[in-house]
């Protein structure tokens, strides 16, 4: 099978890249949609210019999509990179980090349908906890680039997931019903490091912005 | 002992549309064997309290060229869950027919009576391409567009269309519990 990864950056969509590597199969591109709205309801919004340094340490070429993020619009704009990946890399399968959301997933299904690619979602139905811990157990460096949920705060921007960060969103999951993993769009997180980088990205500067309990980290990488 | 019959025809897919079964079993304490229909004998049928049949992705139909595998569902009367190409499979089978119907997503189901704990509408979660028709099965439930539920009129043989494992993981505890 030839894959494209749809890739955001951050955690899920990395380790199902991680996931399909690890079982055996080729990525021949990754597919970053960038949203210029930040409330998308498909999309992570991450600059499109550190999502490229992490296909150079990959050494897998990435495809970028712009879309305004309008409701339905994102979705065509979804299935044109999907036709481009197709056309350029060959693909016959896309694969996604969806893990609960039964909006998304199905909507990439159809889209998958209606392109006659495959459609793979290694991380579906997963236990938000038993991937935090399999981040950790497989040497994912990742941190918190946004939270947008009440209680986090400022003061998780730039947190490594690590034991420290389970146990405390832990907490937060047993008094707020915040879930571990972001699922429900509480937190966004960006991947400096993985089994599949070259080297690990380092962040050269930063920038906060945000009140209450939105809050956005605008990262440099070297 | 509960066994899991994958249908599934990639490893890839395995992570999907097994594991999330696999899971329930985990997390209820429930001793499990999970195996793809190829390596099924006589042997793990034997061992097997009730059976499960997997569900698959949209375009893997690699099961429907070996159905001839799953003849041990009539050899047997132990209760038996179909979930999606599992219930094609189970529908078969009895010399049901398979007919196109593609419904993608979170689907509002109607139950005419009740099926493993449930009964009225139901939102679940579906992904496939087909649906079976059989008439050694009653109907329990349908969508707008298709059979959903069924069972065998003499046997405790179950299926579903949609992929409780999703959005209603209680059924499959329930069909354990029959």
């Amino acid at each position: 099978m030839k894959c494209a990864v749809l890739f955001s950056g951050g955690k899920d969509s990395a380790f199902a890249a991680y996931l399909v590597k690890k079982i055996g199969y080729d990525i021949s591109c990754l597919i970053s949609v960038i949203s210029e709205n930040p409330e998308s309801y498909m999309f992570h919004t991450p600059s499109i210019t550190k999502v490229k340094k992490q296909s150079t340490v990959m050494n897998i070429p990435l495809l970028t999509q712009k879309t305004k993020g309008k409701k339905e619009e994102e979705l065509k704009d979804l299935e044109n990179a999907i036709y481009k990946a197709k056309k350029e890399f060959n693909i016959d399968s896309v694969v996604t980090g969806s893990i609960e959301s039964a909006y998304q997933a199905s909507r990439i299904q159809k889209i998958c349908v209606s392109q006659k690619v495959e459609c793979f979602n290694p991380l579906w139905q997963k236990d938000q906890f038993e991937l935090l811990n399999d981040l950790i157990k497989y040497n994912f460096k990742i941190v918190i680039i946004g939270v947008f949920a009440y209680p986090l705060d400022r003061s998780w921007l730039g947190r490594e997931i690590n034991q420290k960060f389970i146990k405390d969103i832990s907490t937060l999951y047993h008094e707020y019903k915040i879930n571990p993993a972001g699922e429900g769009g509480e937190f966004e997180t960006f991947v400096l490091n993985c089994p599949l980088f070259s080297n690990e990205l380092k962040i050269s500067d930063f920038k906060i912005l945000g009140k209450k309990y939105s809050w956005k980290m605008e990262i440099e990488l070297t | 002992m509960i066994l899991l019959a994958q249908t599934i025809s990639k490893n890839l897919h395995y992570l999907e549309f097994i594991k999330p079964i696999e899971d329930i079993f985990t997390m209820n304490n429930i001793e499990f064997e999970s195996i793809h229909y190829n390596k099924i004998g006589d042997e793990e049928i034997k061992k097997a309290d009730r059976i499960i049949i997997s569900g698959t992705s949209l375009k893997d139909n690699e099961y429907l060229k070996n159905i001839n595998k799953f003849k041990w569902i009539k050899k047997n009367n132990k209760p038996i869950l179909g979930i999606c190409s599992g219930m094609h499979i189970i529908g078969l089978i009895f010399n049901g027919k398979l007919k196109k119907q593609q419904e993608i997503g979170l689907t509002k189901i109607y139950f005419k009576k009740e099926f493993l704990g449930y009964k009225n509408e139901l939102e679940v979660y579906e992904l496939h391409n087909f649906f079976v028709e059989s008439n050694k099965f009653n109907i329990y439930a349908e969508s707008k567009k298709c059979i959903q539920a069924i069972k065998h009129k003499k046997r405790p043989v179950y299926g579903v269309l949609f992929h409780p494992e999703v959005r209603n993981k209680k059924l499959i505890i329930n069909f354990l519990n029959v």
